[in-house]
């Protein structure tokens, strides 16, 4: 067992781990995170993605004791007083989620797309979602909704 | 029903469903946990074929935080075989299909022994301590092989690998052909494909000990048809079964099955008492959950020099996998009048043969059948109008049904009711710019471009709304085809509506509010939609084959009907007026000629509810429930045009344009109806050009994880330019056709024409699919020796 100090969405927990523990698992089984669903087991889909330290991963490919001392954000950790961030909105208005498994991997990986392109064109949209697959919406919609965020409104 | 309110149906709203999914605070099964939750492990077979000699568990059974192992040996008396509801023929050979293999395996995932464990690290660890002794048996492994004599039985017992034979005939074929100026005959290819969800399948049982009920949460398409299933499978009363489906994260087809996971857990929560969590992992998912298509299709087409279409004969060998799933045999069935799709023609034969082989077992995937059937046919019509020298949209053109001849019964003895294949063709191709397009593929021609351009073109109908319960019984298959709506108007006016459907992100929430607020004039932010929970939704026929609209939304028109009848009634009490004088718009009675005289339909649902002063005899209630089964199936049809870029040197197919025009009637949402096609589409170009499940010699499934098996990424695929035309189906009120696979029948047959066009000079008339750019590369180079042929 190790032992681990992390701030997930705002609140910090300190916890002891077997080093083999995947973070997805952690936030999941551990933390009772629900947000954060899992698709793969070899870290090609990219439902599981989240922020660690600012940073998108997939965390089914980061063990738990790698996230001691970091900040972890997930989709719950993005809507402040219920108030949606612009991706949210713009993902609900471009009805770019069908069964919605994809997409608080893809609200995060947009996140990360949009930080380092602020105005992305098409193509870079689609290259910089590359790690996250959707089977129900053919990505168009979701490309849409990323085109429709931009800089200033993505870090509000 | 008119008046000034805005109406809800052909509104481009925003889903409710979304809120909860945005923001990651979701019920996927997974999700859920409960005191005590002990997590179930599954072993699986590794090898296709073998004979269990020994199941070792002890080892296990002694790590800590193992609570439980079994065999199947151990478990089969509580378990029952997994049912098949389609045996489509006379003679349909049914084997017994244990949820845990007993004595023999037969497909590389079968599964072996079971753990329980205090968490899924334990389980995984037990799963290693387990001991399991097999004599490996020869495998029939392929879907022509398997009928050889000489060829392993995947299930002894039966003494052959045919499952079941089926034809039907219309019209003298023979004939037909005898008459023709020109015959074509073809062998296409359905891969096997892996449906991947994006959830992987989750089940989690709850047992309550003092009543003997258990609630079961699985991520279904079908909870109504799993509750009566799991009753008759373990022998647990169907009225101590809950089964509730939560938030599902996709299914196209793989969720409406009766799993053995289910079986299991349901059957170990029961003998220890505990609640129990089984989740499927991706590699685990590629294996044990069903994959669709897998045909070989011989199919011959007959006709008249100037192009007029005779006669169509189609000979299937259709793989079922090891086992029979609850429709397997039935999937081939439901393309089998799909075949003749919008063609006049005089004469069609069509045959299946059932093979079994040592592989996961086959059942639907989106479309089930009819995305094998158009494809064919579609196909078959590209090689007819290259062997006539014809363009294939004017061939299309000479043979398809006119506006002005619907309804029309086809060859296949279907009824179309509605269509209009010209409206939505023409605006196809001024969309894409036909003309234009071709005069550049012509010009590519002319400069020996190695980068050739290719046209292809599918103009598809399919069949939605399963089904009239009578037309299934005919085809024997054993549950009905209706479905279920209620609508309770609470005291206060706001509505609940609980549909039988079960939806896995086609937005029914938001498309059934919709319905709903028009039929009975509230704001759709007033209507609840409820589904999926056997408890609350007490019947259903649940949600697959692009039905749920057809029946299940038309389904809640007609019970929003009901309650408006029961309300005029106590209206015109109220009002002291006729019933037959009364007008019902926008919410409310009014007296015909004084329009002042008026209540709403949240008064009268205020009235009902404290029955004060309600007509003599009624009872004080407004709800009502309609259970619809439909006497016929709806059309939806369309043109999806595609163009390829493609290069002969080095094979890659570039998807240069994407244009669809769809008739799917009356729509409720665009932006769902968009949505869906969208997605359809995607999943019938990763058919085209990327997608198949790879077995190796041994039978074991090459593709087992999302890293081999080649589901496509955004960059992979292009812009679809999606529009539509609509003509009302007249066989419902509503005039809803349904949507959910048009997309993925439409989409394949249109790029793989796209990219058989663009190599023709080439001599090629066909490439496997998917055409990965190793197979269109070899296509080049062997279709004349790579030599350019006279076009
Ligand atoms: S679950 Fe992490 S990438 Fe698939
Ligand atoms: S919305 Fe279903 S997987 Fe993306």
């Amino acid at each position: 067992m190790t032992h681990i100090s992390v701030k997930v969405d705002g609140t910090t927990y300190e916890d002891d781990v077997e080093p083999r523990l995947l973070l997805i698992h952690y936030l999941r089984d551990r933390l009772g995170l629900t947000g954060t669903p899992i698709g793969c087991d070899t870290t090609s889909c990219g439902t599981c993605t989240i922020e660690l330290d600012g940073t998108a991963v997939k965390s089914c490919s980061v063990l738990a004791v790698q996230a001691d001392g970091c900040e972890v954000t997930t989709v719950q950790g993005l809507a402040h007083d219920g108030d949606w961030t612009a991706l949210q909105r713009a993902f609900h208005e471009r009805h770019a989620l069908q069964c919605g498994y994809c997409t608080p991997g893809m609200i995060m990986a947009a996140r990360d797309l949009l930080r380092e392109h602020p105005h992305p064109t098409p193509d870079e949209v689609r290259h910089g979602l590359e790690g996250n697959l959707c089977r129900c919406t053919g990505y168009q919609n979701i490309v849409r909704a990323v085109l429709d965020v931009s800089e200033e409104e993505v870090t509000a | 029903m008119s008046g000034t309110v805005e109406r809800e149906v052909g509104r481009a709203r925003t889903r409710k469903e979304d809120a909860h999914l945005i923001t990651g605070q979701t019920n996927w099964t997974d999700n859920i946990s409960v005191n005590g939750l002990l997590h179930l492990s599954i072993l699986r077979s590794p090898m296709a074929h073998a004979r269990i000699d020994r199941v070792d568990v002890s080892a296990a059974l002694e790590l800590p935080g193992v609570i439980a192992a079994f065999s199947g040996r151990d478990l089969a008396q509580e378990m029952g075989s997994l049912p098949c509801a389609w045996p489509v023929a006379e003679d349909t050979v049914v084997p017994d299909h244990p949820p845990i293999a007993v004595d023999e395996v037969r497909y590389a995932g079968d599964p072996v022994a079971v753990v329980v464990a205090r968490d899924r690290y334990t389980a995984a660890d037990a799963l290693e301590a387990i001991e399991v002794d097999y004599t490996p048996l020869p495998a029939a492994l392929d879907i022509e092989g398997s009928l050889a004599e000489g060829t392993a039985l995947v299930h002894s017992d039966k003494g052959t690998n045919r499952c079941y034979g089926y034809h039907s005939a219309s019209g003298d074929y023979a004939a037909a052909k005898a008459r023709a100026d020109v015959v074509v005959t073809r062998r296409y290819h359905q891969q096997r494909l892996i449906p991947t969800a994006m959830e992987p399948r989750a089940v989690v049982v709850t047992p309550l000990a003092a009543s003997g009920d258990f609630t079961l949460y699985s991520s279904t398409q079908v909870p109504h048809v799993l509750r009566v299933l799991l009753a008759v499978t373990t022998g647990i009363p169907e009225n101590k079964i809950r089964v509730v489906a939560p938030d599902v994260g996709g299914g196209f087809g793989s969720k409406l099955q009766v799993y053995g996971e289910e079986v299991i857990t349901l059957v170990l929560a029961k003998r220890l008492g505990r609640p129990l969590k089984w989740t499927e992992s991706r590699s685990e998912a590629n294996v044990a959950t069903h994959h669709g298509r897998s045909q070989v299709q011989d199919i011959e087409i007959a006709a008249r020099r100037d192009g007029t279409v005779l006669g169509l004969k189609v000979s299937l060998l259709a793989d079922m996998g090891a086992y029979l799933m609850l429709l397997s045999p039935g999937i081939p069935i439901l393309g089998a009048s799909m075949y003749p799709a919008i063609y006049k023609m005089g004469a069609y034969d069509f045959s299946c043969t059932g093979v079994f082989t040592n592989r996961t077992p086959i059942d639907a995937y989106r479309g089930a059948g009819r995305p094998e059937a158009t494809y064919a046919i579609e196909r078959i019509m590209d090689d007819l109008a290259a062997e006539l020298g014809m363009d294939p949209v004017d061939l299309r053109r000479h043979n398809w049904i006119r506006h002005e001849e619907f309804p029309y019964t086809t060859i296949a003895g279907l009824t179309y009711d509605s269509g209009n294949y010209e409206a939505a063709t023409d605006k196809a191709l001024a969309l894409f710019d036909y003309d234009k397009l071709r005069a550049e593929q012509a010009d590519r021609v002319d400069h020996a471009d190695t980068v050739r351009l290719g046209i292809g073109v599918s103009t598809y109908t399919e069949m939605c709304g399963l089904a009239p319960s009578r037309w299934l019984g005919e085809m024997r298959y054993a549950a009905g085809g209706w479905e279920a709506a209620s609508i309770r108007v609470l005291p206060t006016g706001k509505v609940e509506v609980i549909t039988g459907t079960s939806p896995h992100g086609q937005g029914h929430v938001t498309s059934w509010s919709q319905i709903a607020a028009d039929a009975l004039g509230v704001p759709f932010e007033d209507v609840e939609v409820m589904h999926g929970d056997t408890m609350l939704a007490t019947h259903g026929m649940d949600t697959y084959g692009s039905r749920s609209l057809v029946v299940g939304g038309v389904a809640v028109h007609e019970a929003a009907r009901k309650v408006v009848d029961k309300a005029r009634k106590v209206a015109a009490h109220l009002l002291e007026a006729n019933e037959a004088d009364l007008d019902f718009a926008d919410g409310a009675f009014t007296v015909k000629g004084s329009p002042e005289a008026r209540k709403t339909i949240q008064e009268v649902a205020f009235a009902t509810f404290s029955s004060h002063d309600l007509p003599d005899g009624m009872e004080p209630s407004i709800n009502a429930e309609h259970v619809l089964d439909p006497d016929t199936f709806s059309f939806p049809h369309g043109t999806h045009l595609c163009a390829v870029e493609v290069d002969t040197e080095t094979g890659a197919v570039h998807i240069r344009s994407y244009v669809c025009v769809d008739d799917v009637g009356k729509v409720i949402n665009p932006l769902i109806v968009e949505g869906q096609l969208h997605g359809g589409i995607a999943q019938g170009i990763a058919q085209a050009l990327y997608e198949e499940a790879v077995y190796d010699e041994e039978g074991n499934l090459v593709t087992g994880t999302l890293a081999d098996y080649l589901v496509p990424g955004a960059p992979d695929l292009p812009e679809f330019v999606t529009d539509r035309t609509e003509t009302p189906a007249t066989s419902n009120p509503l005039g809803v056709k349904g949507v959910g696979e048009a997309g993925t029948i439409a989409s394949t047959p249109a790029v793989v024409n796209a990219v058989v066009d663009a190599l023709r000079p080439f001599g090629v008339q066909d490439i496997r699919m998917p055409c990965t750019p190793e197979r269109v590369w070899q296509a080049v180079r062997s279709g004349k020796s790579g030599k350019e042929v006279a076009a």
